[in-house]
């Protein structure tokens, strides 16, 4: 970690997006706050604080501070990005914060991506598909380390939704399934035991609200915390849909 | 159910299979057309700039292009052909783009607000397409039309006549400005959308065709700006109005300056 040289303790000036949709009186403003800057302090650390010290009835989510739930992703300086997982001293000394486009606004700096995910894996049916009868008491299947390996690596995304709100397309287009939509599609189709067809996918995704639908702008590479490679999994559907567009059967 | 109304409904659901898949051959033939037009925009710019050899080589040129070389005779309708070919490529390609713009005042509204906080450099790319190609809807339909109605009019003196004497070069300009931009932005978004990278690491693979992209964008604008600049000095140079160039090797002694030998 870097920014904790000695004497280097800086005075942050925070601006937040302050909103709350359930007041009546509430109208969106911006409202500042100024803290001292800590060692090592991450934006998750300095809204805790403010909070604390400041006022508590300033509106964040968290659960697990290390980049594992998704839940604290903001708008950074305009970019979308986890708060945990992001050091103030990366940043400036004013920092502005406001909460995620796209999704529906709890108050703050909160939003309920939850309420959008499971719309979009409903829709998607983002679950694996099989008529195989599951005899619990057997050993499952065996695959292949590199096959694992591969699912594990699409697995990892945690629906922050930072790569909605990064996303051109999505932000002008609001049913499009974003790249976190086609990476689970993505995801699915590596994995054997769904038995679903590239031609099954693509009655989901196979649209301009679908794979279709991406304009590569890039947005969802440029910010996932989690660095999935979105841009080769968007690429990749692409082809495959294409392809199952063009030669079906 | 009776017969018919089950034979409906399947009419309607093999329908619906068939519609589905448009949205990919939309999007793929967007890709397709673009790259061609890109292509071709290219190979049009070099061919254009034979002029930098000399009035000969940009002669040889238009004559090879009207197959002269396959023919043995001059034939301009070849060039009004091949424009309406063009034509039909650049309608193709526009009615496919035009379906990304956005088209209604919130959408435009999102979109700059977004662009104005992420400060994303593809996302800029993108508006740049939207802008270069809204004006390459007027731009290059000047310069298609004057292809499809004057194809003979093209040579050393012809063509410079034309960007002189009919004040075509202010056209051309942004012409060779947008066309170049929106070619090679669109080239490398093409690359990055399928995937079509040069390199197996899609991060290193994205950096490489970006400088690509640069590049491509400096060189052309460059070649297209020595061209121009050559045909504006040719139309500038004093001539009869409508005398048509005469290669070196077709002239006669007293046309290529040659002191005529007089025999006492």
């Amino acid at each position: 970690m870097t920014g904790q040289g000695e004497g280097a303790a800086r005075r942050l000036t925070i601006d937040i997006l302050r909103y709350n949709p359930q007041d009546p009186e509430s109208r969106p403003h911006m409202e500042t706050f100024e803290l001292d800057e800590a060692p090592s302090m991450t934006l998750f650390v300095a809204l805790n604080d403010i909070r604390d010290r400041q006022d508590p009835s300033l509106q964040f989510d968290f659960v697990c501070r290390a980049g594992i739930c998704g839940s604290c992703a903001m708008l950074i300086d305009g970019r979308p990005g986890l708060a945990c997982r992001t050091l103030t001293s990366s940043l400036g000394e004013r920092i502005t914060l406001a909460p995620l486009p796209f999704f529906e606004l709890i108050g703050d700096l909160s939003v309920n991506t939850g309420k959008w995910m499971r719309a979009m894996s409903e829709r998607l049916e983002a679950w694996v598909h099989s008529d195989a009868d599951v005899d619990l008491t057997r050993l499952e299947a065996r695959m292949e380390p590199e096959l694992a390996e591969q699912i594990y690596e699409l697995e990892r995304c945690i629906e922050c939704g930072c790569c909605l709100a990064a996303c051109g397309t999505a932000r002008m287009r609001e049913d499009f399934v974003g790249a976190v939509g086609l990476n689970k599609i993505a995801r699915l189709r590596l994995d054997p035991r769904d038995q679903r067809e590239d031609a099954d996918y693509y009655e989901l995704i196979g649209d301009d609200d679908g794979v279709f639908g991406c304009m590569s702008l890039l947005g969802c590479q440029d910010v996932c915390p989690k660095e999935l490679g979105l841009q080769t999994q968007i690429a990749y559907m692409r082809r495959k849909m294409l392809r199952a567009a063009l030669f079906p059967g | 159910m009776s017969k018919t109304s089950e034979l409906s409904v399947g009419a309607a659901l093999i329908g619906r299979r068939e519609s589905g898949r448009w949205p990919a051959r939309m999007d793929f033939l967007q890709s397709a057309s673009g790259l061609f037009l890109a292509l071709f925009l290219w190979v049009h710019l070099f061919a254009e700039a034979s002029i930098l050899l000399g009035k000969d080589a940009m002669y040889r040129v238009t004559i090879f292009f009207e197959g002269y070389y396959f023919f043995g005779e001059k034939y301009p309708i070849i060039i009004t052909l091949f424009s309406a070919f063009i034509l039909a490529f650049v309608l193709v390609h526009a009615v496919l783009a035009v379906r990304k713009i956005p088209v209604t005042y919130r959408q435009y509204r999102v979109l700059r607000d977004h662009m104005k906080v992420m400060h994303h450099e593809d996302t800029t790319l993108w508006w740049v397409q939207v802008y270069t190609g809204f004006a390459l809807f007027f731009l290059v339909s000047v310069h298609i039309y004057t292809m499809l109605s004057q194809p003979a009019n093209i040579g050393p003196y012809a063509s410079s006549d034309r960007v002189v004497g009919e004040w075509m070069w202010p056209l051309y300009v942004l012409l060779l400005i947008t066309a170049v931009v929106h070619a090679a932005v669109g080239s490398y978004r093409v690359g990055v959308k399928w995937g079509w990278l040069p390199a197996r690491d899609a991060a290193l693979g994205r950096k490489r065709l970006k400088w690509l992209m640069r590049g491509f964008m400096i060189f052309f604008i460059l070649l297209g700006l020595a061209s121009l600049t050559t045909y504006v000095r040719v139309g500038l140079e004093d001539r009869e109005p409508g005398e048509r160039y005469v290669p070196t090797w077709e002239r006669t002694a007293t046309e290529t300056g040659a002191r005529p030998e007089v025999t006492p």
